[in-house]
């Protein structure tokens, strides 16, 4: 009893923690398929990245020659990101439109996303990317179901194509509901998967953001495992020493 | 070599008490034989603040106290400094870790009676330490400059111009500017780099000073010094060294691999250890939607909130939050019961300290939700158990029913 | 059966040992690598472009590499001629020192004879000397064929960044690596043969 007490009350502490927060805003969000270590995608989100966000938000934190982390090299990245002559690979990436222009045009200042998926969750952008519809009400011709009312327009318009907001009344619930009205290039040659040709885009896009947020986690997934190795190591060596020395007590 | 060696050790000794200060707090230090898993946690708080002195300090290289810079200067740190995301985890880890473990330490003094005659100044200065770490939290975590950092900050100084007639100068005073500015960060930076980690060094000094002189406690709650061989020395009692340095050196191991694997695969623990509003830029125009503390501060948030404004006034909750924290610092006084030991003590005092672990755990997490009636009265609920656990002891711990302690320690 | 356990608790407490030293110096190495010049140290480092097709002849321009002074001069026709002819004055005067690309070893110590590329900082304690071409001003004698003069212990050099005899500075100045790129453009800190 006395030991069960004990156990319960540890875990009760060392569980806190882990408890799962709710999700507040109550927005359904998909879930985003990320993997670091799909260098190929994350190469692919960082070139979307470059010619469809950077003309207007910029990642003040994030150097260029940080992309040779993913596999590309220095050709690669001055080539496929098309980097004007005078950016230099240990730059910063700065957007093409400065601040003041871009709080004109938007009525926002666009966010810095160097660390977005932190902020935001790589779940919440992927959903995000997903779900803008045309609205004729908003000022930008666009809205958003995962951001409603966002001042930014859809800047993957010609990718997905553009979607109609349908309010579906189900059992008495009102659900929404985004079906593609005009279908974009990636449906082109009658691709028939073009969704899911828009939704890997996506996640190639939210997939660099991710690894962009915190470019170490490629350097700690892999150093972890030798860390904690050697610790476990150095344990069973130290459990033996223990031993050895307790057994003299008696 | 050896020889050189011992002569080198025979010069420092003649001038300084070397050998003799090994002797006497570890080779000769009687600590009692029967420490069990409780008895990690101090060596590991030790530990704890060595590496966060160590990491803090070369973080403060890169950082730059300033509201302009400040943001921007963690992300340096985090991607071009080198291994630089190690040195900054390792410290925002090592925060939460701290308070884990001070808990654990905490939770341990309390279920055998460790705060109890001749102890009660180990405990107090014990409590000092607490609370100056507490301090050291809150301020190191304005420091990254976040949304989190900005408004954690605001709301908790706030609780100051509750005060009545002064609070309004106070919370200015606190800010140096009539809201959190740079001002603030500026001089948050200082006391937490500085003022704080340094008393935090002298008082844990003499925490092992006063424990090194009243000796441990142990899982049984029974004096081990009232057994001595014919040379003093305690019978239920081994040297600290070797046996409880290599013991403790398999727990801090053990600790370390727990620490690592945080580092490596989970340094912002879900958004408990790092927020995830603490990574958009502080921003005064624009309050998060849900703020909530650090986990290790939302009990006591918990009960602020549980508490109803009385006359319009947010004061009562903010008093009751104080003597949430400082209600421990009496405990000593409090406790009435025959034995120390939870092993000898009887059911009443069990089930009460059940409930308070249960009301403060509860607490902490009630603190981080979002506050509905439901939470509110559950909040309410709880404040008044982790209240009365201390308020009845006096009464609970005198009436209840003790098992007899052992004459010598049990090895279990 | 004593010895014994002795001897396994020694094994164990060297093996302990050895992995505490590992565990030391993994733990050390991340702390001092960090001290290191960081990535944005580095990308202030990268190489610099300079446009010399403005530096009149006799003249000499700045540039910042490293955050260190380059200087990069025009030499006219007559500077170049008494380049040669205080050779008994100087310390290395055929550069034998490796204080220079192995394409600048020559008695210029350029690429193109008329640019010289210099490390704007003094081989002695780090000053950065000052300019003087004019040819025998009266503070510096007679004989001064045009160069740089340090004025924190003294030091002189020739036009070719050559160090005298009988001053602090031990060698010549540095000659960066460097490299033209295009007519009257050179990229300095970059010397790799593939164009940029």
């Amino acid at each position: 009893m006395k030991v069960f007490n004990k156990l319960l009350i540890l875990v009760l502490l060392l569980s806190a923690p882990l408890m799962v927060q709710a999700n507040e805003s109550g927005v359904h969000l998909d879930k985003a398929p990320i993997d670091l270590q799909n260098t190929a995608s994350l190469q692919r989100g960082a070139i979307l990245f470059a010619s469809r966000c950077l003309a207007c938000h910029s990642a003040s934190y994030m150097r260029y020659n940080r992309l040779l982390d993913i596999g590309m090299t220095e050709k690669q990245i001055k080539k496929d990101l098309e980097l004007p002559e005078d950016i230099k690979l240990g730059s910063t990436m700065q957007s093409v439109m400065d601040s003041n222009s871009a709080k004109l045009a938007f009525g926002v200042t666009p966010p810095d996303l160097s660390v977005i998926a932190r902020s935001r969750s790589a779940d919440w952008l992927y959903s995000y990317m997903r779900s803008f519809y045309v609205d004729a009400k908003s000022a930008s011709g666009w809205n958003n179901t995962t951001f409603p009312n966002v001042a930014m327009p859809f800047p993957l318009a010609d990718l997905q194509g553009s979607q109609a907001l349908h309010l579906e009344n189900v059992n008495g619930h009102e659900l929404k509901k985004l079906v593609i009205e005009t279908p974009g290039t990636l449906c082109a040659d009658g691709n028939p998967s073009c969704a899911a040709a828009y939704d890997n885009t996506v996640a190639d896009l939210v997939n660099y953001l991710v690894f962009m947020s915190d470019p170490s986690k490629l350097v700690r997934a892999k150093l972890g495992y030798i860390v904690i190795g050697f610790l476990l190591l150095m344990f069973g060596l130290v459990y033996a020493l223990k031993k050895e020395v307790w057994k003299e007590l008696h | 070599m050896m020889k050189l060696l011992n002569g080198l050790l025979g010069w420092v000794d003649a001038r300084f008490p070397l050998v003799s200060s090994f002797k006497a707090h570890a080779s000769e230090y009687y600590a009692p034989k029967n420490f069990n898993f409780w008895y990690f946690f101090g060596s590991l708080a030790l530990v704890v603040l060595v590496i966060q002195i160590t990491s803090g300090i070369f973080l403060t290289m890169n950082y730059k106290p300033d509201a302009l810079f400040a943001f921007a200067s963690v992300e340096y740190i985090m991607r071009d400094v080198h291994w630089g995301w190690l040195l900054r985890y390792v410290h925002s880890t090592g925060a939460s870790m701290f308070f884990v473990v001070i808990y654990l330490h905490m939770f341990r003094g309390l279920i055998y009676g460790s705060y109890r005659k001749p102890r009660e100044l180990l405990w107090i200065i014990g409590m000092i330490i607490y609370l100056a770490l507490m301090g050291e939290a809150f301020m190191g975590y304005l420091l990254p400059w976040g949304q989190m950092s900005f408004w954690g900050a605001q709301v908790i100084v706030n609780l100051f111009s509750s005060v009545p007639i002064i609070g309004h100068d106070l919370a200015i005073l606190i800010r140096g500017d009539f809201v959190v500015s740079d001002t603030t960060l500026n001089r948050f930076f200082a006391l937490h780099v500085i003022a704080i980690p340094l008393i935090l060094v002298l008082i844990v000094a003499a925490h092992l000073i006063a424990l090194h002189e009243v000796g441990s406690n142990n899982p049984d709650g029974i004096e081990i010094k009232k057994h001595k061989d014919a040379n003093g020395i305690p019978l239920d009692g081994i040297p600290f060294h070797p046996y409880y340095t290599v013991k403790d050196g398999l727990g801090v191991i053990a600790f370390l691999i727990i620490f690592c694997a945080i580092i490596f695969y989970a340094p912002d623990m879900g958004g408990y250890f790092l927020e995830d509003n603490n990574f958009i830029p502080a921003n005064p125009m624009k309050t998060p939607e849900h703020i909530s503390p650090v986990w290790y501060f939302t009990p006591y948030y918990a009960i602020l909130r549980a508490v109803p404004p009385l006359f319009g006034s947010q004061f009562p909750g903010v008093v009751a939050m104080g003597i949430a924290t400082m209600i421990f610092f009496f405990l000593p006084w409090l406790d009435r019961g025959k034995v120390k030991s939870i092993r000898y003590r009887g059911p009443i005092y069990k089930t009460f300290l059940t409930l308070f672990a249960i009301s403060f755990v509860g607490l902490g997490w009630l603190g981080l939700m979002p506050s509905t009636p439901t939470y509110t009265v559950i909040s309410r609920i709880l404040s008044v158990v982790y209240f009365a656990f201390f308020l009845l002891m006096p009464w609970y711990t005198r009436i209840d029913k003790c098992k007899p302690e052992p004459d010598r320690v049990t090895s279990k | 059966m004593a010895d014994e356990v002795n001897l396994s608790k020694r094994r164990l407490l060297t093996a302990t040992t050895a992995g505490g030293v590992i565990a030391a110096a993994g733990v050390g190495a991340p702390f001092v690598l960090s001290l290191m010049p960081s990535e944005r140290s580095k990308a202030a480092g990268a190489p610099v472009e300079v446009d010399v097709s403005n530096v009149k002849p006799g003249t000499m321009t700045n540039a910042e590499w490293q955050g260190k002074p380059v200087w990069v001069v025009h030499r006219t026709k007559e500077m170049l001629d008494l380049l040669s002819k205080h050779d008994d004055k100087l310390v290395d005067p055929n550069s034998s020192v490796g204080q220079q690309p192995e394409y600048c070893n020559n008695p210029n110590r350029s690429i193109k004879p008329e640019y010289l590329v210099v490390l704007g900082v003094c081989t002695h304690l780090g000053c950065s000397p000052t300019f003087r071409p004019e040819v025998g001003p009266d503070d510096l004698g007679k004989d001064w064929p045009g160069g740089w003069f340090c004025p924190c212990h003294g030091s002189r050099f020739d036009l070719a960044a050559r160090v005298y005899k009988g001053v602090p500075a031990p060698t010549n100045l540095i000659i960066p690596p460097h490299k033209y790129v295009g007519e009257g453009r050179i990229l300095i800190g970059d010397d790799s043969k593939e164009p940029a």
